[in-house]
């Protein structure tokens, strides 16, 4: 039977308030119980927030909520007093990115590329068909209060987080809960308090996306498949995904990025979608802080620093990159760096291993420049604020939630403890046995059957004590815990006559039980005499000395902020200049480069100011040109479908890859990063230059026509698959997955046509827009490009027949082994080649692959270029255009050219780059011999005028790096030595992104990207 | 090298414009004069219109007074370059016909421990890759089984022979030990997390071959053999008498330790194969007089801060500390023909040219234990020789117009040729 209770305590809207909690549903076993818990703290030191602290101050509380806040505040009749002399009173931290609560995320295996494809969601019920995107997944439906959890949350000062199920892409919404131990029913602050998405798919076993670019063009997908949704399609019935995916877009949209580039990449998902997310950090966002700032995002910041390494070994030590070092040294230094930048940032526990390291770590943080109040303003009002609860939570104002600790002083200091954490107005304790400090001088009573007997006890902390009794001090063993107490002291200094006391704390003193040795009982007291002076306390932070410096890239051959290379007039005199124009090679010629741009090719230039590069007995050509590159990407492949041409390399470029930098070693200025070949039709290609030290945006080629990948073969019908259910399975279906693609892609356009004339009639209704398609229509329309992997001949005469039939061209042929086979029929379609000098065998489709493929397919009259479509062989381009020479007799000017200017004309770029000629970049090489030459070595790559290779450079780089090594390898043994837990050595191993074509091994360290994605 | 596992029940499209025609050539009749050349010896030495003279497969004379025998055919190598045949330390030619067909792969066998593995029994002569390695002066190469822990033996083959017995030109005269990489997994492969610390698994495995190297050479140390035959045993007992040296794959620094233990533990004739650290640890090396195979020379450093030419300058180290070394090519895509090349690139990153060239004749010739048959054009080794138009070790002019397999002319056509003339042939070009 349910009993209605009613308590009139009062009127107006405590009353109202009091009235809802008190009266509950739940039948109760027993007898009634109702309490306010009406309390009044007082004489505390009291943090309202960051900017404001009340001394003497008393804090009211009732019914879970703050009653009232305020200095020599009158104790209201009614309320309990808790004597707060000494101590401080803070608004409990709130962590806004939490999985408190919800059920561990099994997460599932990664994409394994001969593991047959699961094509289609494995969720049951009325979804959406992506089993990542779990919008309509709700933290707030599975929510179960956790008490051990939620004490070491207690214990580092939280009283309330966000939580939500860290499953998925689109993870649905995260309730705000508090961290109290009752029911979940008033834990539960707020059910929907945001809504989340990440770069993970956590628990979906289903094959797309399997990459970071496939991840992103989902997102994108869905904001446009949930707007279109909006219109009721009938064509789509129930999808209660997209449903809820709508509902959530109110509440504050939270994307964990977990990386510097992640955040920028999320960062654009939003913009394009007009949604500002708060971005939560990994920890290296220090490396970019600038394009931190420019995404306008709040950040939830973790304090998970990496462990030192044990570098004592110095074989173990010497697999350990420099980056990884210093971003141990410097991750510290996170949080400081987004409050000297201004950008708002909260504070996390989430990715801690344990919470307690939560606040060790923060002060690490303030060791390394984070301010106290920044620090403070991280942990209460940004996360309050920026979750839309800072009425309720984040700092002690009168009506707000009863959630608050009290420390033995201010917060942050080094000595400073954690009494209770008071959550709803209930006390947790979370080590409040010195909340009463017993240091200081009692006076001490026996009451012996002689009479009593006085002594003074001086007490210097709960472990310590000593009992003077007239002239004798002598220590005592001693016990204090808060509540009972115990002495064993033998005052006469003789160990026959030991006195045993045992006592309970009381509030006004301690009172006592007693034997000596001959078993003579007696009672005691004891009273407080003099409190001891607190003992001085400090945020000593030990700070952390000389520390490096963020470099441009963050990674060996950086720059410093302010070193950057940048353009340089300069003048190349006396050298022989490979023009690619009707010139020729020009013997002791000048050349003038000058605002990014070639000036002048002469003989005696001059320019006032310019840097003069000596260039007698060398050689300048044009930059090398990489048709066909996978360097400088986060992912390569989107194997999850056979067409996947939404997805688009430039959602995920990473400007950190130290092969940038070894390849402009070799002359590369451009390199065009192509998608994998695991499907049919692949993904949006990205040209970029070589500009090292660049972000992602900055690597961009600008301007350029944009290029698309497909794929031909044996990779698209996955035969290195013994159990692939992925469609096309042969060539013949390869053939069709080509024709199906363009020709829904035809009737999209139509569709779209016909809308775009009758959207002012009454009933039109728009297409789903899909992005898909839209790439495929933009080949259509010649506003997109295509370079195809492909190899045997039937494959590629069946491309070009579908490719005809359909209105559409394949600008390039890449790979293309087979090209000398169908030389005639390419040049028809007008079609260039892009090729590999002399790569065969490896596989089957390449068993007629010959190295006089360039050199046919060059005199058939085909534009042929020389790719690499490998991080080392990149590094050597000119050699591989230089065994066309020895393979069927090619001119040397016209081998270059298939490293240089006829990359640049089947990449659209001729006009800009690929020759030397006044007016276009200045993307130039000055090789210390014949560029063709195995002997040749790039002295200077020199991009839009700007030296971003300089061989006399390197070596002083070199030189300063080592240097940098054995400055962080000591420290990191010092920090061993200083008795600091170390991680073993982990050797720095690299991602390596290929097509999916290689049988090459590229080092020790290098871990080919499909064996994990 | 990355795996395919891939099944294909039947090879196809070995079509017929292939090159069985190209026979293996008959032994040397009559002699033959290479004139006016300019001879690279292998040693280091450069001879300048110089000739070379060779008769029933053996070079007799070389210089600038030899004097060509009565009806010997004299090749005038006026502006050419006269080297000896190159060698290819490590290869699995003849063993791998493409690397992604499992059917055509029989350089691994099963299990950890196969000393008596020999790669000799599965070398094919007409592997289509063979003859396009001649054509860029490669005539030798060191058939090499891989994988396990105790991977088998490897044979010298020349590379112009009707079948393997014919093709031997040393056999079963290394052993080949992979050493574990004893490093842990990356922590970003999910797998890693469970498995066993490879560190430590590794270790038990190379103890587990200094047991079997224990007992190996306590077996052979008693003359009473009557107990059971143990054929691993056996196949080892080389190692001991130094009939057979030890080539252990090893890259890191602690790899390289492990290997010169056992060399110096078992007191073994050892070559470091691989290497890639090997200049780190150059003066160990040098001290107990173990040579280095280079794994290809081109190829990515080891960790980003490493100067980003290591590799290439790894033999100009190696040199100056006096170890040793050959250069070898094991490229999975262009199937070794680029071996001239990776020394090229030696020479450009620090070698002079003629030492290059003798990380890949004379160097790879005294570490395969071949230096007194072949490896430098010098009087009363077999005539293995290679003219070239140009600079071998430069693709811009490395064109080979003959070459020599003791004293045989063999003929420097292949597949790639054929289907180049086909071609030429379909569109009309001369």
């Amino acid at each position: 039977m349910r009993k209605l209770r009613h308590w009139l305590f009062g009127l107006g809207g405590l009353l109202w308030l009091h009235h809802v909690q008190a009266q509950n549903t739940f039948p109760l076993n027993g007898v009634a119980d109702p309490r306010t818990g009406y309390y009044a703290f007082t004489h505390a030191t009291l943090v309202k927030d960051a900017g404001t602290t009340l001394n003497n101050a008393t804090l009211v509380i009732r019914d879970g909520r703050i009653v009232s806040v305020g200095a020599n505040l009158p104790v209201p009749s009614g309320a309990v007093e808790v004597n707060c002399q000494g101590k401080f009173i803070y608004p409990s931290f709130v962590d806004a990115y939490s999985d408190y609560g919800t059920p561990a995320v099994q997460r599932a295996p990664g994409f394994n590329f001969g593991a047959p494809a699961q094509l289609n969601t494995a969720t049951k019920g009325a979804y959406g068909w992506n089993q990542a995107l779990k919008a309509e997944q709700n933290a707030f439906a599975v929510f179960t209060a956790d008490e051990t959890k939620a004490k070491s949350l207690r214990e580092a000062g939280f009283g309330a987080v966000l939580t939500h199920v860290k499953d998925g892409i689109s993870r649905g919404t995260g309730a705000l809960v508090t961290l109290g131990g009752d029911k979940e029913n008033f834990a539960l602050l707020k059910e929907k308090a945001s809504a989340h998405y990440s770069f993970s798919k956590g628990s979906s076993t289903q094959s797309y996306p399997s990459s970071m670019m496939g991840m992103i063009a989902l997102l994108r997908q869905t904001y446009l498949d949930a707007r279109w949704y909006k219109q009721n399609p009938v064509t789509e019935g129930k999808n209660l995904t997209l449903q809820a995916w709508n509902e959530n877009q109110g509440l504050p949209q939270v994307f964990e990025a977990n990386d510097k580039w992640n955040v920028l990449r999320a960062d654009r998902i939003g913009d394009e979608a007009g949604v500002q997310y708060i971005i939560k950090g990994g920890g290296n966002e220090y490396q970019r802080i600038g394009e931190m700032k420019a995404t306008n995002a709040t950040f939830i910041l973790p304090l998970s620093f990496p462990q030192a390494q044990d570098v004592e070994d110095p074989a173990d030590a010497r697999m350990v990159s420099v980056s990884d070092m210093k971003h141990w040294e410097l991750a510290p230094t996170n949080p400081a760096a987004f409050e000297r930048a201004g950008i708002p940032f909260c504070l996390t526990t989430a990715d801690l291993k344990d919470a307690r390291e939560f606040m060790s770590n923060l002060k690490k943080a303030m060791a390394y420049g984070l301010s106290e109040t920044a620090a403070l303003n991280a942990l209460t009002k940004t996360p309050a604020t920026v979750l839309g609860v800072y009425n309720e939570v984040g700092s002690l104002d009168a009506g707000k939630w009863a959630n608050f600790f009290i420390s033995s002083g201010p917060v942050f200091n080094d000595k400073t403890v954690i009494y209770q954490n008071w959550i709803q107005g209930k006390k947790y304790v979370v080590k409040d046995e010195n909340w009463a400090d017993p240091a200081g001088s009692y006076q001490v009573v026996f009451n012996t059957a002689n009479g009593p007997v006085n002594y003074t006890l001086n007490v210097k902390s709960g472990t310590s004590a000593a009992l003077v009794g007239g002239k004798d001090t002598v220590t005592s063993k001693f016990y204090y815990d808060g509540r009972s107490v115990r002495i064993n002291v033998a005052p006469e200094r003789s160990t026959e006559n030991l006195y045993r006391l045992s006592g309970t704390v009381g509030g006004q003193g301690w009172t006592g039980y007693g034997e000596d040795s001959l078993g003579n009982r007696f009672t005691w007291t004891a009273t407080a005499a003099n409190p001891a002076t607190a003992k001085a306390d400090s945020a000593r932070r030990k700070a952390p000395g000389a520390l490096g410096k963020v470099t441009y890239p963050f990674e060996p051959f950086g720059y410093e902020e302010g070193a950057q290379p940048k353009a340089e007039t300069i003048l190349v005199r006396n050298a022989t200049v490979w023009t690619n124009e009707a010139d020729g090679v020009l013997q002791n010629t000048d050349v003038l480069l000058r605002d990014g741009k070639i000036a002048a090719v002469g003989k005696n230039l001059t320019a006032a100011g310019a840097r003069i590069i000596d260039g007698t007995g060398k050689h300048l050509t044009p930059g090398v040109i990489d048709e066909h590159s996978h360097i400088a990407a986060a992912s390569i492949n989107e194997g999850g479908q056979s067409v996947t041409s939404e997805v688009r390399i430039a959602d995920n470029l990473n400007p950190d890859d130290i092969n940038i930098y070894r390849q402009l070693s070799g002359g590369v200025t451009t390199s065009h990063i192509l998608h994998g070949s695991a499907n049919t039709i692949g993904g949006q290609t990205q040209l970029i230059k070589l500009r090292w030290g660049a972000n992602d945006e900055g690597l961009k080629f600008k301007g350029a026509d944009g290029f698309i990948k497909f794929a031909l073969g044996e990779n698209v019908k996955r035969t290195s698959s013994t159990q692939n259910n992925r469609f096309p399975d042969t060539r013949m279906g390869v053939e069709q997955v080509l024709t199906d693609a363009f020709t829904r892609a035809k009737d999209y356009e139509k569709a779209w046509k016909e809308y775009e004339a009758n959207k002012s009639k009454k009933g039109a209704v728009a297409p789903r827009r899909d992005l898909e398609l839209d790439a495929l229509v933009e080949i259509l329309n010649s506003k997109r490009f295509i370079t195809c992997h492909s190899y045997v001949q039937s494959e590629i005469n069946a491309a070009l027949k579908v490719a005809d039939k359909l209105g559409f061209k394949f600008n390039t042929l890449t790979h293309i082994l087979e090209g000398y086979k169908v030389a005639d029929k390419m040049k028809q379609h007008g079609a260039a080649a892009s090729t590999f000098s002399d790569w065969w065998n490896y596989k089957m489709e390449v068993i007629d692959a010959i190295p006089y493929n360039a050199t046919i397919m060059q005199r058939v009259g085909l534009n042929v270029a020389i790719n690499s479509d490998d991080a080392e062989m990149a590094r050597r381009l000119n050699q591989e255009a230089a065994k066309s020479v020895k393979y069927g007799g090619m001119s040397e000017e016209d081998a270059l050219k298939m490293v240089t200017l006829n990359p640049a004309k089947m990449l659209h770029i001729d006009k800009q780059v690929g020759s030397i000629k006044t007016g276009k970049d200045a993307d130039v090489v000055l090789w210390s011999n014949h560029p063709l030459s195995i002997y040749a070595q790039s002295l200077y790559t020199i991009v839009d005028g700007t030296v971003f290779y300089d061989r006399g450079k390197d070596e002083q780089m070199r030189k300063s790096l080592a240097a940098e090594r054995q400055r962080l390898v000591r420290k990191m043994v010092g920090e061993k030595r200083g008795g600091a837990a170390v991680t073993p050595a982990l050797p720095s191993y690299q991602l390596m992104h290929t097509c999916s074509d290689h049988s090459h091994s590229h080092g020790l360290l290098t871990v080919d990207a499909e064996e994990v994605e | 090298m990355k795996k395919y596992f891939i099944l294909f029940s039947i090879i196809s499209g070995f079509s017929a414009h292939s090159q069985e025609t190209v026979y293996p050539a008959p032994a040397q009749k009559g002699a033959v004069v290479i004139t006016n050349a300019t001879v690279h010896v292998g040693n280091g030495q450069v001879l300048n219109n110089a000739s070379v003279a060779f008769e029933n497969g053996k070079i007799t004379a070389v210089g600038s007074n030899v004097t060509p025998a009565a009806g010997a055919t004299v090749i005038n190598a006026q502006g050419k370059q006269v080297y000896p045949g190159l060698i290819q330390s490590i290869s699995n030619l003849g063993l791998v016909e493409v690397n992604s067909v499992r059917a055509s792969n029989d350089a691994q066998e099963l299990g950890e421990l196969n000393p008596n593995i020999r790669s000799i029994v599965a070398y094919n002569t007409d592997s289509k890759v063979t003859n396009t390695l001649r054509g860029s002066g490669i005539l030798l190469a060191n058939i090499v089984p891989q994988g396990g822990l105790v991977a088998g033996r490897s044979s010298v083959v020349q590379l112009d022979a009707w079948n393997w017995e014919d093709a031997a030109y040393k056999m079963d005269a290394g052993l080949h030990v992979y050493l574990p990489l004893l490093m842990p997994r990356p922590s970003f492969i999910p797998a890693a997390a469970n498995a066993p610390d490879p560190v430590k698994t590794g270790l038990e495995a190379i103890d587990r071959f200094r047991s079997f190297l224990g007992e190996a050479k306590a077996h052979f140390a008693v003359a009473d053999k009557s107990g059971q035959t143990n054929l691993k045993f056996d196949a080892v007992k080389g190692l001991f008498d130094k009939s057979m040296k030890l080539f252990v794959h090893a890259n890191t620094i602690k790899q390289i330790l492990i290997a010169v233990d056992l060399a110096k533990d078992f007191g073994l004739d050892m070559v470091v194969v691989g290497g890639a650290d090997s200049w780190r640890v150059a003066d160990l090396l040098k001290q107990n007089n173990i040579p280095v195979i280079l794994s290809q020379s081109h190829s990515l450093p080891i960790l980003d801060d490493d100067d980003v030419d290591q590799p290439y300058k790894t033999p100009a180290q190696l040199q100056q500390a006096g170890v040793l070394f050959a250069i070898s090519d094991e490229d999975g895509q262009t199937r070794g023909r680029n071996l001239p090349y990776n020394a090229g690139t030696a020479a450009a990153y620090g070698l002079s040219k003629e030492q290059a060239l003798q990380a890949i004749t004379l160097n790879a010739a005294k570490i395969l234990g071949i230096a007194d048959k072949t490896g430098s054009i010098e009087v009363g080794k077999d005539a293995n020789i290679v003219i070239a138009n140009g600079d071998l070790l430069d693709m811009r002019s490395s064109v080979v117009t003959d070459a020599f397999i003791q004293g045989r002319k063999i003929v420097l056509d292949d597949k790639q040729k054929q289907l180049y003339e086909r071609y030429k042939h379909k569109y009309e070009l001369k």
